[in-house]
């Protein structure tokens, strides 16, 4: 594992040395599309529609940085990466932009020579049990047998987790996750844990999905974020406040239904965010109408949210954590001004 | 009864012969049959479905209860497939709440719904006729080859070697003649896994003879250079091929310079198996009595004649199973280019079970029968078709 990413960094950073100087927008400006490296499949993160179009919360990223730079969020050209060849497809140039689930780390983020310039989804390690036990949170699992993947983080965190509230648990583990979630659905456990997102994902897959219900406590920290190479600042601020501008469109309440009314809106910093004041757009390198652009064509980040894995989608995942911090989540943007 | 009839000896003027009741019998009377004994019916036992039940499944107390557990295996295991795959299958629905009724059985839906992915991949909806336009030339020129009495085979052949591909690389990439370019990142499905295995088939097959070949030559250099060539490339796994092109070969080229990814696959894969053909031709090679190079030098003629003539099609002949063998294999790898993140036929349907609008316990389950059964057809159809042409060319040599 070390050495994986020890080789990478080296390779990356020795043919990157190249790559750093040369600026990524006006590449993906002179090619006409972002390349943007995606999942090979992740529900409501990543994944195909009936049609073979991507969608997700971490297409949505790729498509707001197009609709930021072209104004047209359709030139993406997508490219499926595994979790082993992520890094290294960054680092050689072949995507521009990496939107695909990825856990920020402080290995990561210094000695890969990537740049995580933000979060679009707090993940973490949570609980699914039946909705029958009738129970509420995780502090009441005293006794309960726990499925989960052997050798991973998740098995240490319940660890953790148990010893630290002072509770006897079981652990039933296994090698692959399909295999976890049929020892659950076969009622070999009382509790699945890995990280929330899958459990969502996997509760579809069980006989009957609505008799299952995540617990709301998350015991460990996975911020998903783009990341993009390092050394190239412009192009991490454009994708940075692409994001950016997604929360500060849900916090002053502009969507993708209302925008043409909002444009008429004294607010000044619904003006600015709109581009109607300021040059702030051109300080980015790009148009005055990005954030617009970005809201009108992919919607603000509540829409996407919802459209992809919250209330809108089969997975219905709670806003929780991500939620804007004025609502009780964490998520925040700092303000365009 | 027939009858039986007793013969004067005088009749008969050899008195070598032995004689029914011995030479210096009484009565000095011979035993011959005139006639045939008239054909009777086979005993009960051998004939009609109960006489080949005996014969086959109850000749023995051991085969008799391998049969009952058989039967048991097959009474277990056929009722709950069919009504799985049929009774209580889900053919039609938008979503995944079709298939997500008491008791359902395959979600067919899934399929249904996906099915254009399933096919083309990603490949740009409106010029999706390109590739059944491809698709249809190529079985129209192949399926006529396959028969021995058509009349121009040799061109159909000539085509389909040299035309043919140069067409479909044209209509399927685009670019020129008026077609929009559809990147082969758009690429997926049944075109993907057909691409790869076509192409690894068609160049496996020279270059393994080549290799063959030259791994039995005199010259050292041309000798070794096969030699080091295939056993480098058996001994490294097809995934780390695959790997290595995509992952390690962009850290070492320019940067901007990518190569595609489609390009690097289909190299890594020819390379890979004509490897393993040269291995399977050699084996022919070796099987030729050395009577047979020495005819084909005291006939004067050339190495290649020779080759070309006399020894290669017999060689040939002899190894077509494992030709065919590899050919399967082949065609079977080459779901191992999901890892670079091209879709294949399974690839791609394993990609969409991701999509959580098609969530449901029995995706995967149909997904999964659903590729096992188009690679059963391809692969079935190619063993099938490589024991007919077996027995045409083993007319020959084949004992009566």
């Amino acid at each position: 594992m070390k050495f994986r990413y020890l080789m990478t960094a080296f390779l990356g950073a020795s043919c990157f040395a190249s790559a750093a100087m040369a600026a990524t927008l006006e590449d993906v400006k002179s090619k006409g599309y972002v390349q943007c490296g995606v999942s090979q499949g992740l529900p409501g993160f990543s994944n195909p529609d009936d049609a073979g179009d991507w969608q997700g919360i971490d297409v949505d990223v790729c498509r707001a940085v197009a609709a930021a730079i072209f104004g047209d969020a359709d030139k993406v050209k997508y490219t499926p990466l595994s979790a082993k060849e992520r890094f290294t497809a960054l680092q050689s140039g072949e995507v521009d932009l990496l939107s695909r689930n990825t856990t920020w780390t402080a290995t990561r983020d210094t000695a890969l020579g990537l740049d995580f310039t933000g979060v679009n989804y707090y993940d973490g390690q949570g609980f699914l049990v039946r909705r029958s036990l009738g129970i509420k949170s995780a502090l009441e699992l005293n006794g309960a047998a726990v499925c989960t993947n052997t050798g991973t983080t998740t098995e240490l965190n319940v660890a953790d987790y148990f010893r630290a509230n002072d509770m006897e648990y079981e652990v039933v583990a296994f090698e692959k996750a399909d295999e976890v979630v049929a020892a659950y659905d076969a009622g070999r456990c009382d509790v699945y844990t890995t990280d929330q997102s899958a459990l969502y994902a996997n509760r579809l897959k069980m006989e009957n999905a609505d008799e299952h219900v995540v617990l709301p406590e998350i015991i460990s920290k996975e911020p998903l974020g783009p990341v993009v190479r390092q050394g190239d600042d412009q192009w991490a601020d454009i994708v940075a406040w692409s994001l950016h501008a997604m929360v500060n469109a849900e916090e002053l309440g502009v969507s993708s239904a209302n925008i043409a009314d909002m444009r008429k809106s004294t607010n000044p910093a619904i003006r600015r965010l709109l581009g109607i004041e300021g040059t702030f757009g051109e300080n980015l390198g790009v148009s005055n109408m990005w954030a617009d652009h970005i809201v009108s064509q992919v919607g603000n980040y509540g829409e996407s949210f919802d459209r992809n894995v919250g209330k809108d989608s089969p997975l219905e995942i709670t806003r929780g954590l991500n939620a804007l911090w004025s609502n009780g989540g964490i998520m925040y943007a700092p303000p365009i001004r | 009864m027939p009858e039986m009839h007793w013969l004067n000896a005088d009749m008969n003027d050899d008195t070598s012969r032995p004689v029914a009741g011995g030479k210096n019998s009484a009565q000095n009377l011979r035993f011959v049959r005139e006639e045939f004994l008239a054909e009777e019916p086979a005993p009960v036992s051998t004939v009609g479905i109960s006489g080949w039940m005996r014969i086959n499944l109850f000749s023995s107390p051991l085969n008799i209860i391998l049969t009952a557990f058989s039967l048991y295996l097959v009474w277990l295991i056929v009722p709950p497939v069919i009504e799985w795959a049929f009774i209580n299958a889900i053919w039609e629905g938008e979503d995944r709440n079709a298939c997500l009724v008491d008791n359902a059985g395959a979600c067919w839906a899934f399929i249904d719904a996906k099915f254009g992915q399933i096919i083309y991949g990603r490949y740009t909806i409106d010029e999706r006729w390109r590739v059944d336009l491809v698709y249809l030339i190529g079985a129209g020129a192949l399926i006529p080859l396959l028969f021995e009495k058509m009349p121009g085979r040799r061109y159909l052949a000539l085509f389909l070697i040299l035309i043919y591909p140069v067409f479909a690389f044209v209509l399927l990439t685009g670019g020129n003649f008026g077609l929009p370019h559809v990147e082969t990142a758009l690429w997926g499905g049944l075109l993907v896994t057909l691409v790869v295995a076509v192409v690894g088939i068609v160049a496996s097959l020279p270059l393994g003879i080549l290799l063959a070949l030259g791994r039995r030559s005199d010259m050292p250099v041309v000798r070794m250079f096969c030699i080091g060539f295939i056993e480098l490339w058996r001994g490294v796994p097809l995934i780390t091929v695959l790997f290595m092109a995509s992952v390690m070969l962009p850290l070492f080229l320019p940067e901007g310079v990518n190569f595609d990814k489609l390009i690097r696959v289909l190299i890594g894969v020819a390379l890979f198996s004509s490897a393993y053909m040269a291995e399977v031709v050699r084996g022919g090679l070796q099987a030729i009595p050395r009577g047979q190079y020495e005819a084909a030098h005291a006939l004067g003629l050339s190495y290649w004649q020779s080759m070309g003539f006399i020894i290669l099609p017999q060689a040939l002949r002899m190894v077509i199973p494992g030709i065919v063998n590899t050919f399967i294999g082949l065609f079977k790898d080459t779901t191992l280019v999901l890892i670079v993140g091209l879709f294949d036929l399974l690839g791609i349907i394993q990609l969409n079970f991701t999509d959580p609008n098609w969530s449901t316990p029995q995706t995967a389950a149909t997904g999964y029968a659903f590729a096992g059964l188009i690679f059963w057809a391809f692969c079935f159809g190619m063993s099938r078709y490589s024991i007919r042409v077996e027995n045409k060319l083993n007319e020959g040599t084949r004992r009566a």
